[in-house]
């Protein structure tokens, strides 16, 4: 028995018996139970991706488990990476979930859902045929649409996104469903290693929708354009840790089935596939962090982010693909490690985000940041871990996004010279969303920081904030040390991307090696976080001692703020977060289309005295409106129109009856 | 890290450390003469931030830790990068770091250090400088990577010494499309970085239009100090690495005494003669509405991405 069978014997094991502590235990003793018994989930699937990087592999058959198809279940390197991120976040989250529960959240079905959804996501990335990765699938989307649903006793907004979630989520499985049949129609059986072997036979075309199917069901999965509506939604209105396990764990399952169906299953392919998915990740990139630099909600904020990250995560895979199909081996082990990298990076900093949003609305009972601030006197080990999660997330220097979107840079920039045509114009234009984002994502997480937690309370729930439980603040401490691990010393995960994507793009040499400094094999580049944060530290030891020597000795005083002398003026004149983002917004307006109205009340005795000047502002999804609401309004206008067809009357459906046998037979005769 | 790096990183440290009070102080004068005043003379910067270090320091109440680090923070960022960028030689003291977009980060990282610390005072002005300055940082930061990478697509590095080097091995390139659009785009941007005009006005008090001052107003004292010899350096920084990017001639590729000295005369030559067009340039220009800065920095956007297009159709195979 390897780590790979061990660990996930022990997650399947752990995750059963802890929904069954959950339905079982009364109500005040469930979370502890449930919480270690989620924690030892996720350290299973840990332990067992741990293993399959290091080589181990695992396959397992159990013909009686589902009926007809039977289970068959195989773990790889590229398996082995998804289930050690998701048994990671798992940890961190269910640690921080105990302390959460308290917060109204251990009723019976959640806490037994909980388990259970870490459980399916460890499973679907070691599903090993069609039926049952589409069973696993499906089992994800469940229990995570239960979790969705948790809070909706409270908020009407919980049900309106649980209806979103659960449509989208499902159209998005069954384009999954439709392409992985067609691809199976071509093949022996259902299982993965027969889609490989048929992969070579499938004509340009079977293989196109194939891919481009999955690419819809996966993306709708990951919150990539245009499918993304769903995310924002449900992320705000989700439990915090819940939100976690999806924003950190469940979204890159779509990346991994990219991966699976594009790289692994199809074998690669033509150059318009990876383009395709270039030019989603590029959009969404750019769209997701304009969209967060824009919002208020906390929450919203960071589930906008995921759209951004996922798709920075797809510029790399879609570089890696363009380039393996240009024949590229290199460049694309590059491009390849940095989406990875960036999975990885962006597991951990927003498992952190969002837990630390959740003790912010355990705490204030609010998510929207023009009611926060001043969150540093009350909360001061949340904020410094949102500060550690919003510093990683901007990809500034000793933050782990930062490594990972200079490794993307690199791949794009060598890739230029070397290829012809199409990615002539491409790269340039990926380069420039890339930065662009990096750019705005810093002034959305310098808002967030700044006006949610530093500054002056601008209400008296943020005023009166006190810290989380012990517990909470455990599991933020758990993500908070693996953000500051990838960011210092990177190369901790690097054999473990070099090892899939050496499986994947089969090249010996690892795109990138190095311990200390980080070197590009094949193509220069190099890059040093550690000794770049070595190098800032002992700078500013030396300005500390200089300016010591030099300057007054006298200690700092603490006065009143200057404010160019108008004195110590109310809350309400700080800046809020609306009031941040409002030039942006105006540099963009013409993207984002904000919504303003302003309604003046006069008094009724004269039209010249006003009562009240109320101005609303919003900022609508664009594309939602452009993409969704017609083809909503399609269907509402339809069933509109069919609600005519069924009055009631029991003539009329006989007639319906008999008019469409009829109508059969006539087709059956032309037919034949 | 070599010999070189070390010796030339400590010089350039020591010169922008030292130099940066004197630029501004010499770009005031010649603003000064051009506008028939007198001025105060190149050492007034000097004179000014000794007053200051002098001074006792105050921190309005409700202010946290990220108050009290910014200015160190500013000012060690901008340090960081004198010592590793090549400005006197090719060689950089810690290699690693001496990337393109590390540079470019670590300067950012210095802005939004005081940007939340413009935050924190919990004033309104803070909070307006802060929203100002990250609105342009969020234009300029795309700006400032995809020109370089324009220079660095040729090089095939983004490492700045290897660019550095590469514009001495083969002059011509210096004078190609992609170097003249790439050179106008950066020049935009450091302008609009810089916090000076048209973007911002350096020496206004006026609370309106200010960017830069406005996230500065609750700083006094040592801090205060640190926080404008930060923006002096940042400056030379700027200006450094647009001199040497385009002109990189008279730096040094040995640690020969003659050739330090060399680098150092052309460093300084370069930075101060870049520094007096720019003031010039300042005397004649009068300052742009906020909303119509987003235009400016859109239009050497798209210079910026026309220099990669054009390096990519101008590229040799290699």
């Amino acid at each position: 028995m390897n780590l790979v069978e061990a660990g996930l014997g022990a997650a399947v094991a752990a995750g059963l018996l802890s929904a069954l502590l959950a339905l079982t235990f009364p109500r005040r003793m469930r979370p502890v139970p449930v919480g270690v018994g989620t924690a030892v989930v996720g350290a299973g699937g840990a332990v067992a991706g741990a293993g399959a990087l290091a080589g181990q592999s695992c396959s397992v058959e159990f013909p009686a488990l589902l009926p007809l198809f039977g289970a068959s279940f195989a773990v790889d390197e590229l398996s082995g990476l998804f289930l050690a991120v998701t048994g990671g976040v798992a940890i961190a989250v269910a640690v921080y979930g105990i302390g959460y529960a308290r917060h109204g959240l251990d009723g019976r079905c959640v806490q037994a859902m909980t388990p259970l959804f870490v459980l399916a996501m460890l499973l679907v990335p070691t599903a090993d045929s069609v039926g049952t990765f589409l069973v696993c699938w499906e089992l994800m989307a469940l229990t995570s649409l239960v979790l969705v649903l948790a809070e909706h006793r409270r908020r009407d907004t919980v049900v309106v996104a649980g209806r979103w979630y659960a449509v989208m989520t499902h159209l998005g499985a069954v384009a999954i469903m439709i392409g992985l049949l067609v691809a199976a129609g071509h093949a022996a059986d259902d299982s993965f290693p027969a889609l490989r072997a048929a992969a070579a036979t499938l004509t340009p075309t079977a293989a196109g929708v194939v891919f481009v199917l999955t690419l819809a069901g996966f993306t709708s999965k990951a919150g990539v354009l245009p499918l993304h509506a769903w995310l924002p939604r449900a992320h705000p209105e989700a439990p915090s840790h819940v939100s976690a396990l999806m924003s950190a764990a469940m979204v890159n399952l779509g990346i991994y089935g990219i991966a699976r169906v594009g790289f692994d299953l199809l074998g690669g392919g033509p150059a318009w596939w990876w383009l395709l998915v270039l030019g989603l990740g590029a959009l969404s990139a750019v769209y997701g962090i304009l969209q967060a630099a824009m919002s208020a909600d906390l929450k919203r904020l960071l589930g906008n982010s995921t759209t951004e990250n996922m798709g920075l995560v797809l510029i790399g895979l879609g570089a890696a693909g363009l380039f393996a199909s240009g024949g590229d081996r290199v460049l694309a082990g590059v491009a390849l490690a940095a989406a990875l990298l960036h999975v990885i990076n962006h597991a951990a900093f927003k498992t952190l985000l969002f837990l630390a949003a959740g003790s912010v609305l355990r705490a204030t009972g609010s998510r929207d940041l023009d009611e926060l601030g001043g969150l540093r006197t009350g909360m001061p080990v949340t904020t410094w871990c949102f500060g550690l999660g919003a510093l990683a997330a901007s990809a500034l220097p000793p933050g782990t996004a930062f490594v990972s979107e200079w490794l993307l840079l690199q791949a794009l920039i060598h890739g230029l010279p070397a290829s012809g045509g199409a990615t002539a114009i491409v790269m340039p234009v990926a380069v420039a969303a890339v930065a662009l984002t990096a750019g705005l994502a810093v002034a959305t997480f310098v808002k967030a920081f700044g006006v949610g937690f530093l500054a002056r309370p601008r209400s008296s729930a943020a005023a009166e904030a006190v810290e989380s439980p012990p517990g909470m603040l455990a599991g933020m401490g758990l993500a908070g040390a693996a953000c500051v691990v990838l960011a210092l010393l990177p190369s901790a995960v690097l054999p473990a991307i070099a090892s899939v994507s050496t499986a994947i793009s089969g090249r010996a040499q690892p795109a990138v090696s190095g311990v200390i400094t980080l070197r590009l094999n094949g193509v220069a580049g190099a890059l040093s976080p550690l000794l770049l944060i070595a190098a800032l530290l002992a700078v500013a030891a030396v300005f500390f001692a200089g300016v010591r020597l030099i300057a007054a000795r006298r200690a700092p005083r603490a006065a009143r703020s200057w404010d160019c002398g108008a004195g110590p003026l109310p809350a309400r004149t700080e800046y809020t977060a609306t009031s941040f983002a409002e030039p942006l917004q105006r540099v963009f307006d013409d993207v984002v289309q904000p919504e303003q109205d302003i309604d003046v009340t006069h008094h009724r005795e004269s039209s010249y005295l006003v009562h009240a000047v109320e101005y609303r502002q919003r900022v609508p999804d664009r594309l939602e409106r452009r993409v969704y609401e017609p083809v909503l309004k399609l269907f509402a206008a339809w069933g509109e129109t069919a609600r005519g067809l069924a009055n009631g009357s029991m003539h009329r459906y006989l007639g319906y009856g008999f008019y469409t046998v009829c109508g059969l037979l006539i087709l059956l005769v032309v037919i034949r | 890290m070599n010999a070189l790096g070390v010796i030339g990183g400590i010089l350039q440290c020591l010169l922008v450390i030292g130099g940066a009070p004197l630029l501004i102080g010499m770009m005031r004068q010649v603003r000064a003469r051009l506008e028939g005043r007198a001025g105060a003379g190149i050492g007034q910067p000097w004179r000014d931030l000794r007053k200051l270090l002098r001074k006792e320091s105050i921190a309005p109440h409700g202010t946290g830790e990220v108050f009290r680090v910014a200015p160190l923070l500013l000012v060690s960022t901008t340090a960081v990068v004198a010592l590793v960028a090549p400005f006197v030689t090719t060689a950089s003291a810690v290699s690693p770091v001496a990337d393109l977009f590390a540079v470019v980060a670590l300067l950012a990282l210095g802005t939004v250090a005081l940007a939340l610390a413009g935050l924190d005072t919990g004033t309104a002005f803070g909070g307006m400088g802060a929203s100002r300055e990250m609105t342009i940082i969020a234009l300029v930061e795309p700006t400032l990577l995809v020109s370089i990478f324009a220079l660095s697509v040729r090089v095939g590095s983004t490492d700045l010494g290897a660019i550095v080097t590469s514009a001495l091995h083969d002059p011509a390139r210096v004078i190609s499309p992609v170097s003249l659009l790439a050179a106008v785009a950066l020049g935009v941007v450091i302008i609009a970085e810089t916090g000076r005009l048209p973007v911002d006005n350096p020496s206004t008090h006026l609370e309106l239009t200010m960017v830069h001052e406005a996230m500065t107003l609750e700083f006094a004292g040592r801090d205060l100090a640190l926080v404008e010899w930060a923006s002096a350096m940042r400056l030379t920084v700027f200006l450094g690495l647009l001199a040497n990017l385009f002109v990189p001639w008279g730096i040094a590729t040995s640690a020969a005494p003659l050739a330090l000295l060399v680098g150092v005369a052309a460093f300084v030559a370069k930075v101060a003669l870049l520094g007096g067009l720019l003031a010039v340039g300042e005397v004649f220009a009068a300052k742009l509405r906020l909303f119509r800065v987003p235009e400016l920095l859109a239009g050497s956007f798209l210079l910026a991405l026309l220099a990669v297009a054009a390096s990519f159709f101008l590229a040799q195979p290699h």
